[in-house]
């Protein structure tokens, strides 16, 4: 029988290809490329949790958990977010646990927006929101931020963008490529906007433990904040826990249920092991997760050293494990800096246009790697500087 | 300083401009500080770990508990001095329990360190009794894990 329509739905064929995907295959078939384009910790998650984790199963736990999570789980969060993000939620109502922090974006937009409501995305970000929100079936809104301002969202950036159908302002600090970080007075302007233009803020806080010039802000522990805020963290980065699947959402209830029924349908509930190994994560992981914060940070000056020095303006990033020099100066556009990169010196870095438009004369690169890797990645880099013409 | 100290005991060879680099200070600061903390015997000595099952050495080690009967005007101290100053002796622990010291022995065979025990601890003056265990594997040592993992591959590029 001919086929009469399309079989992929227009508003999936319509989304754009990843930028990662396509760089992807090509650091796939080389092998012994050095890679500064991983999103994700090389360390292993701490023993203490692993260790919780095989006990779990040692114990036959499992079976299907309640949708909105464990509540020994929830409860260990909310003392978590109380000392760490200085905001108080109620765990039967205002918390639950996702599969990794990915999950509670996509379903906290499905939950608030109606067909055609804007979606706010402060750009370069990570590479899931404009999809999310276009799947939710909301209109994605870029807003281009500059280095000029470290990366930060400016209140007159927002509002230039804003028109009547905007409902959600999506942010996330500590930033996912650039590094930056919010700063208080930032944020509550950042919530204040919000407050004067109704929208809820969604707040991905995923690398919060990874700060390294004073502590997290969170949006919802500024005036205002908490009521709006949906608040999306996880496990992945800090406990370096990305196999695991594991992130939680905290907000006003009435969001989080919504969530929660959401959550419900499409995937019943969060992985029983990994619920179950992230209460030791909570309770006695402090000293491991400032000892990675430590390296990473060790990593990092170096890193910003080394790119300056070869010429690659590159801002200093406050959190998060990525580093997003300039590369103007060589004339080359981001994509074929990384191409050229990865084919003459066996470097992988991820060309700033994978996060949005406005990341062109950027490349993010990630010192989630080892020190030695770093070194020998930054000295291949410098030498393809100086022969591009940095 | 706690950090400068962790970085050269996880790495001796780290020069001072790699770890004034690391902690974002200047390397003469560094290097000062290093000096300093090597004048003040902080820092003891850099040494190196070494498997030495991997490099074919053969190395025994025994774990000995002695246990002592103290008199009056010599205390534990005075019997450690003792027992500290055999090359064999690899570590010397004053402990709590069912006995008073552990004394960690290196030797290049069993008989050797049986001997040791024999000849030069048991019959030291106010050691009353020992107990020799000898180590059959060595997993992990002072922080270092001594048995070969498979690398853990993580996807070459991800968001």
């Amino acid at each position: 029988m001919a086929r009469t329509r399309p079989r992929i739905a227009q508003r999936v064929e319509a989304l754009p290809p990843s930028g990662i995907r396509r760089f992807f295959e090509l650091v796939e078939k080389m092998p012994e490329a050095i890679s500064l384009g991983i999103g994700e910790p090389d360390f292993v998650t701490p023993w203490r949790v692993r260790e919780a984790g095989i006990y779990s199963l040692e114990r036959g736990h499992t079976h299907y958990t309640p949708n909105r999570g464990i509540r020994p789980l929830l409860e260990e969060l909310a003392h978590y977010l109380e000392r760490r993000f200085g905001v108080s939620y109620d765990p039967a109502s205002e918390l639950m646990i996702t599969v990794g922090g990915s999950e509670a974006i996509d379903i906290a937009l499905r939950a608030v927006l109606e067909p055609g409501d804007g979606v706010l995305i402060p750009q370069p970000c990570f590479v899931s929101y404009l999809p999310c929100a276009i799947l939710a079936g909301g209109q994605a809104i870029p807003v281009c931020t500059s280095v000029e301002n470290q990366f930060q969202v400016q209140v007159e950036e927002l509002a230039r963008a804003c028109d009547k159908g905007a409902r959600v302002l999506l942010i996330s600090y500590p930033s996912n490529p650039t590094g930056a970080i919010m700063p208080r007075k930032g944020m509550e302007a950042l919530v204040r906007f919000a407050e004067e233009r109704d929208l809820l803020v969604m707040s991905d806080e995923i690398y919060a433990e990874l700060t390294y010039d004073g502590g997290h802000v969170s949006a919802a522990s500024v005036p205002g904040g908490r009521e709006r805020t949906i608040l999306v963290g996880g496990f992945s980065k800090a406990w370096a826990m990305t196999g695991w699947r594991l992130g939680f959402a905290a907000g006003p209830a009435e969001i989080v249920s919504a969530m929660v029924k959401v959550h419900s349908y499409a995937l019943m509930c969060s992985p029983t092991t990994a619920q179950e190994a992230a209460i030791e994560a909570l309770r006695g992981c402090d000293d491991d997760v400032a000892q990675m914060r430590r390296e990473y940070n060790q990593r990092r000056r170096v890193v910003v050293n080394r790119l300056n020095a070869m010429g690659l303006t590159c801002f200093e990033p406050k959190g998060a494990f990525y580093a997003f020099p300039s590369i103007g100066n060589t004339g080359l556009t981001s994509e074929e800096f990384a191409q050229r990169l990865l084919e003459e010196e066996k470097v992988a870095v991820v060309p700033g246009t994978a996060f949005g438009e406005c990341g062109e004369g950027f490349v993010r690169c990630s010192y989630a790697t080892s020190m030695p890797l770093i070194e020998e990645a930054m000295a291949r880099m410098a030498r393809f500087v100086a022969r591009a013409g940095g | 300083m706690e950090e400068i100290l962790q970085l050269l005991t996880e790495d001796a060879r780290l020069t001072a401009a790699q770890i004034a680099e690391r902690v974002g200070r200047p390397a003469a600061e560094v290097q000062e500080l290093i000096v300093k903390l090597e004048k003040d015997k902080v820092i003891r000595r850099y040494k190196t770990v070494v498997d030495w099952e991997r490099a074919g050495v053969e190395h025994v080690f025994g774990f000995i508990e002695v246990r002592c009967a103290p008199q009056r005007g010599v205390g534990f101290d005075a019997v450690a001095e003792r027992i500290m100053e055999f090359p064999e002796v690899h570590s010397l622990y004053l402990m709590s329990g069912a006995y008073d010291f552990l004394v960690v022995v290196q030797g290049k065979t069993m008989k050797e360190i049986a001997y040791f025990v024999a000849e030069k601890l048991a019959p030291l003056d106010h050691v009353v009794g020992t107990a020799t265990h000898f180590v059959l594997r060595r997993y992990k040592v002072d922080g270092d894990i001594m048995v070969d993992r498979a690398e853990v591959k993580r996807l070459p590029v991800t968001p």
